[in-house]
């Protein structure tokens, strides 16, 4: 928006000069009555949205920790436990598992989106014919849904009759069982979530590309600089913004990755791809845990803001603002 | 030095095999972008899909009778309404409660007001998990279990869209809501006449990403809308894969059912979705 554009609504010179009006915007000394009408406005503007956030998100937010420090099924009365759920769950070895699970769902998707994200920026990047459609194409998966992908994926992964495993035959390779297979159930969610996600990355790494100055590329190649010595000297460090962005944000996605692991594979076979959400869920609507549950849903939540603010603190050794 | 700049202009011509290349990669990538959207519509029309152990490209005998199943004997229609309607209603909502707040953080100071909005903004980090037990208590407490409106409560507000409009309300210039306050606005009038039509952009973005969220969100409404009568999409998706283990034909002409709204939304509105999260990126 531009000012050298101004709307009808602007008044012409002479009003912008006349004497200050009567009522100034703000201004401290403003009889009472106008004060009360001011605090008015801003409940007015305010409250349609702080008491849906009130009531929805910080109520039951601080009603979770509560909770956690009782036993309770959600059906009888809230018994008293102190700490015990929090206790019982750091002693149970399946605490340690889902949390390992969904850092192992995270080391396996970051790098696949980074890096393909990063190529397809790069290529995009270049004066390309139809680069908005490629673009468009890539982002595609992105407006779709998380069951959508996982049940495609199901589709595409299904071990007898799935059209991967059927290409891997025709070339004489016999492929894995994917989401039936304790070892592959993981690896499975992970290259559909890539899928998914490999769009959204890119259109960010893309931004932050077209961001960059193109004097700082025309400046290193008047002092000689091959193509490889300008992405690792100028491109990767002019981008550490928005690689941080896509970091923090795949980071605080990954440890609530739930919706492909319950459409995909229910946390099997066999717990192998139980994440931590899925065990907040089953805690809750399945083992009748909710106190248990609250618990472990503010352990996760501890860590994810750990994980941030550790990150956060951490940028300034590597991420460069221009 | 300008003979200086002509000199060193971008040599963005690479070397013809590079290019090649180039597009052979990004053309083969999106063709394997692709690839599930078209094996989704051609599993769809092939009757049978699933039972037999040599999946084909081209179906031998192409019907429609999968989509025919999915909505014979199952409040299927309905559920593709219950979605619409929660979408609808989630995005109007939210434009209102977000324009709202972003012209108060924006336009109208008030003591505590960074406080307020940095609370505001703590609440986009808590993960819905932490929520689930006492809002599910809480609803059950008020007796909407079971209702679009207890579908709905949790995502009237969204700090997302508050950030996305204080953002852009930021750029439009002080200067045309002082003119409009010299001429007798009140705070109304500038809010509807000035800033709305201002950020209009913006609005567009927000009115995808509230469609969107409400379209695809799984979580809440899994637990809330139990009725199957109430299901969306997306639940009753992943309980006709429990139901049909090996009619992938009809497991697919579901989601290509909830595909396509998306898909027209974001063909219609592309440039917006985009820039969207490209600019969130940016600081």
């Amino acid at each position: 928006m531009s000012i050298l554009t101004p709307p009808a609504i602007l008044p012409d010179a002479t009003a912008a000069a006349a004497p200050r009006p009567v009522r100034p915007a703000r201004r401290a000394g403003r009889s009472r009555a106008a004060r009360i009408r001011y605090s008015l406005t801003v409940l007015a503007f305010l409250l349609p949205s702080a008491i849906p956030l009130g009531l929805f998100v910080l109520g039951p937010m601080i009603a979770a920790a509560w909770i956690s420090l009782h036993d309770w099924n959600l059906i009888a009365p809230m018994r008293f436990v102190g700490v015990d759920n929090f206790a019982q769950l750091l002693a149970d070895p399946a605490t340690g598992e889902v949390f390992l699970h969904t850092v192992g769902y995270i080391v396996g998707y970051l790098p696949l989106v980074y890096i393909g994200g990063l190529l397809l920026a790069l290529a995009l990047n270049q004066s390309l014919r139809g680069r908005t459609l490629w673009r468009g194409i890539y982002f595609l998966p992105v407006v779709t849904s998380w069951i959508v992908v996982a049940i495609v994926w199901r589709w595409l992964l299904n071990p007898s009759t799935g059209i991967v495993n059927t290409a891997l035959a025709a070339v004489g390779v016999d492929g894995p069982g994917w989401w039936t297979d304790p070892a592959w159930a993981m690896p499975s969610i992970v290259i559909a979530s890539a899928w998914k996600d490999l769009g959204f990355v890119m259109v960010i790494l893309l931004a932050g590309l077209q961001s960059i100055n193109p004097d700082l590329y025309d400046a290193a190649r008047v002092d000689g600089a091959g193509a490889w010595r300008r992405l690792v000297s100028i491109t990767l460090p002019m981008l550490s913004p928005s690689t941080f962005f896509v970091v923090v944000i795949s980071l605080i996605n990954g440890f609530q990755v739930f919706d492909q692991v319950y459409a995909m594979t229910g946390g099997g076979p066999g717990g192998a791809s139980q994440v931590v959400v899925q065990q907040i869920y089953d805690l809750t609507f399945r083992y009748g845990a909710a106190g248990e549950a609250s618990a472990l849903s503010w352990m996760l939540f501890a860590v994810i803001l750990a994980v941030t603010v550790a990150q956060i603190i951490g940028q300034k050794r590597w991420v460069h603002y221009a | 030095m300008p003979e200086n700049r002509v000199l060193a202009s971008r040599p963005a011509r690479v070397v013809r095999p590079a290019r090649v290349a180039l597009h052979l990669v990004v053309v083969v990538g999106a063709l394997a972008m692709l690839f599930p959207f078209a094996w989704t519509v051609i599993t769809s029309i092939t009757p049978g899909a699933g039972l037999t152990l040599r999946p084909s490209l081209w179906p031998q005998d192409p019907s429609l009778e999968a989509y025919a199943t999915l909505f014979a004997g199952r409040p299927f229609a309905r559920v593709v309404l219950n979605s619409a309607g929660l979408a609808i209603a989630t995005t109007v909502i939210q434009l209102v409660t977000s324009a709202t707040a972003a012209y108060a953080f924006s336009r109208l100071p008030f003591r505590g007001r960074g406080v307020v909005f940095a609370i505001y903004l703590a609440t986009m980090m808590v993960p819905l998990q932490v929520l689930i037990v006492p809002l599910f208590a809480e609803l059950r407490a008020f007796g909407l279990l079971n209702t679009y409106l207890g579908a709905l409560l949790p995502s009237f507000a969204s700090a997302f869209g508050i950030f996305l409009l204080r953002q852009a309300m930021g750029q439009v210039p002080r200067e045309l809501d002082e003119a409009a306050t010299l001429d007798g606005a009140g705070h109304g009038r500038i809010f509807f006449s000035i800033m709305l039509p201002n950020i209009r952009p913006a609005l567009a973005t927000l009115t995808i990403f509230a469609f969107m969220g409400s379209w695809n969100s799984f979580l809440w409404p899994l637990v809330v809308l139990r009725d199957p009568e109430l299901q969306t999409l997306p639940i009753a998706l992943a309980g006709l894969q429990g139901q049909y283990t090996t009619a992938w034909d009809v497991v697919m002409a579901g989601s290509v059912i909830s595909i396509l709204p998306m898909l027209a939304l974001y063909l219609l509105a592309q440039k917006h979705v985009i820039q969207g999260v490209a600019n969130s990126g940016i600081k």
